[in-house]
């Protein structure tokens, strides 16, 4: 075998693996959800749901447990806009950019949230890592736009000033959680 | 007695504060030592008005709109307990210009109920259809809905009788009911609101489909921006397995049906059947090569019944009071009542359900009471992201499939979205290339490639104008032809409508040729 082959088997054997914080949620989603049929996307619902994202780590046992590759695991988890590599911040603006809130401004809604969350262009975290941004195509909220949500929380008819007393809200939470 | 206030706590009723009406509502009742008792309803659709509440008074419901937390005290000092004068009381929702003229069937329940108590839900007519289905032989279960003229309402408009009779006649040990909830496009919303209101009658449909083909496991492929719809169905799924209406021995017949929820992942292209098919068995959401139909080989390979919310929803009044009642509703080949949803720069926007017919004039002014910004409407796109935009000169086109198809246009799901004056008609065609291309899931050229070259063509009309649009035109014919599903396939559409009926928006930029 020449020298690249070895090259090879050693970039291959790099599996990253799962810090011992996060192992705990991921063996309990595996546990809960692996007899399912079409267990993957369950697993990894329960998986962003208790940690907030799908670490590069959980790839390796989940795909063990399912009997898949890892590589079909990454496939499931880079396709599909919900899950998250990384952790998102403290808050998560998601902000709707399909055609009905586009009629109501939400292409202006989302320039005022861009700044006030103090947001490079194409960034998606504040530099203080406290507000994730991002997009979503419709909350089905298409009478009452321009529409987001806020932590999970369905706001309707968000207009700058709304945008701005909405994250005063959650300030004040943070502070009275301090 | 107790007394009972509705208040709706449908996702859109919440996003404009009906949680905190509610909330306000209980307080103010304890305050004064009064009994009240506050259901939370879905929502009766005039969404414009909400939060919409309403108080169950000897007289009847009356609604008082739209209230705020701080109406509360006011509204309880005007003894709106007992109905009384207050300057947002509506009276009876029913007799409302914008309600009383619907016709609804699939939405008759929908912020009338409690969405998820099994009782009140047969008392206003639950379980009718599913206990005279159980009473007929399958194969006239079929016969009832292909009567009916009932065609699937996720958009491409099939005929649900003829699909049922396919899975029906297909031999498996297993078959699956899947009901699309996928509800993706802008603009449309009817779903999450059957959902969220009246879920027993998604369940109930479901569930006489599998009598009918027999198919004994349900899913609901839901999509992840539904996090209220999510929590009222699996309440509403769970109040139903503890009644006896679902599992192995569906109200004391013997047969057997389960059902599940299943959240999708945020990609649009799974409300395609067969990316759905695909996400639901935990793959990526990748279109598959059709034949097979997914009547035959469907979820995990057997024959499969995969219709959308409102379709199944229609079905139990179709059995309890039989298909010609729903087929006298419509025109043409469009039959029953479709629910419109308006949306968008509209004064009322809400859902409408109506039979096929009316024409888009009369919904957006004679419902949707023009504008919400109160200039002229100039664009109004129907059927979702993948359908054309219209200008005025088609305003009276009617609201039925053929119709719309004569005009290059699509009725879809019934979405309906307002644009005024103000709309730049580049900037809508180059977002319907942009989003197929954030959206496409790979699998064919014409999709994945050419909605990117798509953007950048539309991007180079500023500069050279004529030379971009017989390029733009060439690249949509390859994607209308040349597509594998309705995602590539369609995005040609709303481009090239924008492009015909409004060219003063590129001509602008053409003009700079010249310069």
């Amino acid at each position: 075998m020449g020298k690249r082959s070895r090259h090879i088997e050693s970039v291959t054997e790099v599996v990253p693996a799962l810090e011992d914080a996060l192992a705990g949620p991921v063996e309990a989603a595996i546990a809960e959800h692996r007899d399912r049929p079409g267990a993957l996307l369950p697993i990894l619902h329960a998986v962003q749901d208790a940690l907030g994202h799908v670490p590069e780590g959980a790839v390796a046992p989940i795909a063990a447990a399912l009997n898949m590759t890892r590589a079909d695991v990454h496939g499931v988890v880079s396709f599909y806009h919900h899950y998250r590599s990384a952790p998102p911040g403290a808050h998560l603006v998601q902000v709707c950019r399909a055609e009905a809130c586009q009629s109501m401004g939400a292409r202006a809604l989302e320039a005022h949230a861009r700044a006030r969350l103090g947001l490079a262009a194409g960034a998606h975290h504040s530099a203080d890592g406290r507000f994730t941004l991002e997009p979503v195509y419709c909350l089905g909220n298409c009478a009452l736009s321009p529409a987001m949500l806020l932590d999970g929380q369905l706001h309707g008819r968000v207009t700058p000033g709304r945008f701005d007393a909405l994250l005063a809200t959650c300030e004040t939470t943070e502070e009275h959680a301090a | 007695m107790s007394i009972t206030v509705y208040v709706p706590g449908d996702a859109a009723a919440v996003s404009v504060g009906a949680d905190a009406v509610a909330a306000a509502i209980t307080r103010e009742a304890q305050a004064r030592g009064l009994d009240v008792r506050v259901v939370r309803n879905g929502s009766r659709g005039l969404l414009w008005l909400e939060p919409l509440v309403e108080v169950a008074t000897p007289q009847g419901r009356v609604a008082y709109a739209p209230v705020g937390e701080g109406d509360i005290a006011g509204l309880f000092q005007a003894g709106w307990l007992e109905g009384g004068a207050h300057a947002l009381r509506l009276g009876d929702i029913t007799q409302h210009p914008y309600f009383r003229d619907q016709r609804r069937v699939s939405f008759a329940r929908v912020g009338v109920i409690d969405p998820v108590d099994v009782d009140d839900y047969a008392a206003h007519g639950g379980w009718a259809g599913l206990k005279r289905a159980l009473a007929l032989e399958p194969a006239k279960v079929v016969e009832t809905v292909t009567a009916s003229g009932l065609r699937g309402r996720g958009g491409a408009a099939f005929p649900t009788g003829i699909k049922w009779q396919t899975v029906h006649d297909a031999h498996a040990l297993q078959k699956y009911i899947v009901c699309n909830a996928d509800e993706g496009d802008s603009g449309t919303f009817s779903d999450r609101m059957l959902m969220e209101g009246d879920p027993l009658c998604l369940v109930e449909g479901m569930t006489i489909a599998g009598l009918a083909v027999g198919a004994t496991q349900g899913y609901i492929y839901l999509r992840s921006e539904y996090p209220h719809a999510w929590r009222t169905l699996n309440a509403a799924i769970a109040q139903a397995y503890a009644a006896g209406w679902l599992g192995a021995d569906i109200a004391g017949s013997g047969r057997r049906f389960d059902l599940e929820v299943r959240l999708g992942a945020g990609a649009y292209i799974c409300g395609e059947e067969t990316s759905l098919l695909e996400s639901l068995e935990g793959k990526r959401g990748q279109v598959r090569f059709k034949p097979p139909l997914p009547a035959l080989k469907g979820l995990f390979g057997k024959p499969t019944v995969i219709n959308n919310v409102i379709t199944f929803s229609a079905v139990p009044a179709i059995l309890a009071d039989g298909a010609p009642a729903y087929h006298d509703y419509g025109t043409g080949r469009s039959r029953g009542t479709l629910p419109l949803q308006l949306a968008g720069n509209i004064a009322h926007g809400g859902l409408v359900e109506v039979p096929f017919g009316l024409t888009l004039r009369q919904v957006l002014y004679d419902y949707g009471g023009g504008s919400a910004s109160g200039r002229p409407i100039r664009a109004v796109q129907v059927g979702g992201p993948l359908g054309a935009y219209l200008p005025e000169s088609l305003f009276d086109t009617p609201l039925d499939y053929e119709a719309f198809a004569k005009v290059g246009g699509m009725l879809g799901h019934g979405g309906i979205v307002v644009f005024d004056d103000t709309v730049d008609m580049l900037e809508q065609a180059r977002y319907a290339m942009e989003f197929c291309a954030i959206e496409s899931c790979g699998k064919c050229t014409p999709c994945r490639i050419g909605s990117t070259r798509g953007v950048e063509v539309i991007d180079r009309f500023a500069t050279h104008g004529a030379v971009q649009e017989a390029l733009l035109r060439d690249l949509c014919q390859t994607m209308l032809h040349g597509s594998l599903c309705a995602l590539g396939g369609l995005t040609p559409y709303p481009v090239l409508s924008a492009l015909d009926h409004f060219p003063e928006d590129f001509d602008r930029v053409r003009q700079s040729d010249a310069a």
